[in-house]
């Protein structure tokens, strides 16, 4: 199908996931009622939760999960070799995501703790851009399937996909919203990037910035509006903390 | 102007004519905030008893029923080979009850903009045509400055304007529209003595504003001080979060964009409100940015305020409802802003 007289390329694209809850991937399976356009408009080569079929010919593949084991190091290097674009996709794989949490931890008190006399291989996490070069990164936990199916319009079309700068107030005022600090909640909405829509505050609860930081946030006045709050710098550094985009600035 | 008065119960009975063939936004209660006060915001109500006209302020301000966050410009389809296009206005007849004189004062000033220039939008104009609007007089909040901005008095904009005289309303009717309403409920011709307590109820909400900005001269202050430091003073405090513009009641800037369906064979062409404290407002192709820092972003903002406005339109765009002062998370708010940049004036 045409548009504007153009025709859609059909981007090669395999799907992988390492440590993760696999959530990313289901989305990129949700949204039924464009699903069938969705796989369509791409053509699948790789993707274990829709496919049986496992070709390795791939031009770009979507990265879900963060490296937390010293093996994956070795299969994520395999897929840059094939990618001509490898994109990250979900906090896991942008920031390390919650399994990042594991880095406070001495890594044998963590494997213990976890899988008692039975420790597994563990290492400690790193996003992918870490390990290997990404060259985009859709953050979001989980990603949102209609930022997706644009990123995806615009692989279609080699025309580049810009994603909001603005935080996520901007969202939140859109849909009505009442803020979730007004309501005396810890919010990171004004320094989180925008893009999933808001639906955890419009939900009742404070943003936890899955998506890490916008272009151009305030930290510092952040920080200084939320102690005068009357949060704590640990409750604040716990949040900040949750999902790995704000490393570094706790 | 032509005045009637009106029982409270009369009141009821006409916005309960109104509801059977209008959608009716109303002042709605949406819960508490952290402090145990109340949150208004202007919803779709059902029935009478769910507006609140005792609110102080709201949330959100009723703009967004003439200018929506976002907004459907345009659909096209494709097919072999052509194209055709279907573009909507939204007409369906809907009713405002309770606004406020600033938030009308508002209207009048979008309508400057969007409905008297050269190229009026089509797409305001529906809305704002289709639009009934019932304001009402308060008393003022503790941070509304709107009378320093000569927004708290309301000539026309609206359809009726109350005024709460206690057990009656006066009413102002300042359209057929809103005169042919009135005729369906026991409306009373004005008396003497509802004129005396109009006055006098009008006499005191003029004199009980606690909150008061001085604007005289402010267009020339601001460019005496483009260079001031208190702009980047306040400017560092700005979380460029956008929400000052959201909740604005005139605020108008908007970006577009085209949404392509997945199958490629329709898409839309959607307006969404922008903010010009986002960080990329004034950035062109090719990627140079006007504006690149928190401060000098936050200073066009009060320049469009208080002087762009101004020299477009012989007022401010500001009608000091300061919703953008509520909403701020960083406390920046236009009456300690705007005493700041005097204060700079009258230094050495």
């Amino acid at each position: 199908m045409k548009y504007l007289r153009l025709e859609p390329k059909r981007p090669r694209i395999g799907v992988f996931d390492f440590t993760s809850c696999e959530g990313c991937e289901l989305q990129l399976a949700n949204h039924e009622e464009t699903l069938v356009p969705f796989l369509k408009a791409i053509e699948v080569v790789n993707f274990r939760e829709v496919s049986s079929y496992k070709g390795e010919d791939y031009d770009i593949a979507l990265i879900e999960g963060c490296i937390s084991r010293d093996d994956e190091v070795g299969r994520i290097e395999k897929i840059r070799a094939q990618a001509k674009v490898l994109v990250a996709i979900g906090s896991c794989a942008c920031f390390g995501g919650v399994n990042r949490l594991k880095n406070a931890y001495n890594l044998d008190e963590a494997n213990k703790e976890v899988y008692g006399d039975k420790p597994k291989s563990t290492a400690k996490v790193r996003a992918i851009k870490e390990v290997v070069k990404v060259d985009l990164e859709i953050p979001g936990c989980p990603i949102n399937k209609l930022e997706v199916e644009r990123i995806v319009q615009c692989l279609a079309f080699e025309v580049p996909f810009n994603f909001p700068v603005y935080p996520v107030c901007v969202e939140c005022k859109q849909r009505f919203t009442t803020c979730m600090m007004e309501k005396g909640q810890l919010c990171l909405g004004s320094i989180a990037q925008a893009g999933c829509n808001a639906p955890c505050p419009a939900g009742g609860l404070g943003c936890w910035g899955c998506r890490g930081p916008a272009p151009d946030h305030n930290f510092e006045e952040f920080m200084t509006l939320a102690k005068q709050r009357g949060f704590s710098e640990k409750e604040i550094s716990e949040r900040l903390g949750f999902f790995g985009g704000f490393e570094g600035r706790r | 102007m032509l005045f009637k008065t009106l029982t409270k119960k009369d009141f009821r009975s006409l916005v309960e004519i109104i509801l059977q063939s209008n959608e009716v936004i109303g002042p709605k209660k949406s819960g508490t905030n952290k402090d145990g006060n109340p949150i208004h915001k202007f919803l779709p109500v059902a029935k009478f008893e769910e507006i609140d006209l005792g609110y102080q302020t709201t949330e959100f301000s009723p703009k967004t029923y003439f200018l929506p966050y976002k907004e459907n410009l345009s659909t096209y389809r494709f097919e072999n080979g052509e194209w055709e296009q279907d573009i909507r206005y939204r007409i369906q007849p809907r009713a405002i009850i309770g606004m406020h004189a600033c938030d009308i004062n508002a209207l009048l000033k979008l309508d400057k903009v969007m409905a008297r220039d050269k190229f009026p939008s089509p797409y305001y104009v529906s809305r704002r045509r289709n639009t009934f609007i019932v304001g009402i007089d308060h008393e003022p909040a503790e941070k509304c400055f709107c009378q320093s901005v000569g927004a708290d008095t309301v000539t026309h904009g609206f359809d009726l304007f109350l005024t709460d005289l206690g057990d009656r309303y006066f009413v102002a009717i300042n359209s057929d529209r809103g005169f042919n309403a009135l005729a369906k409920v026991d409306a009373k011709l004005v008396t003497e003595k509802d004129s005396h307590d109009y006055l006098a109820v009008r006499a005191k909400i003029q004199n009980s504003f606690k909150t008061k900005v001085r604007i005289d001269n402010l267009p020339n202050l601001l460019d005496i001080e483009f260079e001031s430091d208190m702009w980047k003073k306040w400017g560092n405090k700005c979380l460029s979060c956008g929400s000052c513009a959201m909740v604005c009641p005139t605020c108008y800037c908007y970006g577009v964009a085209e949404h392509v369906s997945m199958d490629f064979t329709k898409g839309q062409k959607v307006k969404q409100l922008h903010s010009c404290n986002l960080v990329d407002f004034a950035e062109v192709a090719g990627g140079h940015n006007f504006r690149p820092t928190r401060s000098s972003r936050l200073k066009y903002r009060y320049y469009h305020q208080h002087r762009g406005f101004v020299e477009a339109y012989d007022e401010p765009k500001c009608v000091g409802c300061n919703r953008c002062g509520t909403v701020c998370l960083a406390g920046i708010n236009p009456p300690e802003v705007i005493a700041d940049l005097q204060a700079e004036g009258h230094g050495p």
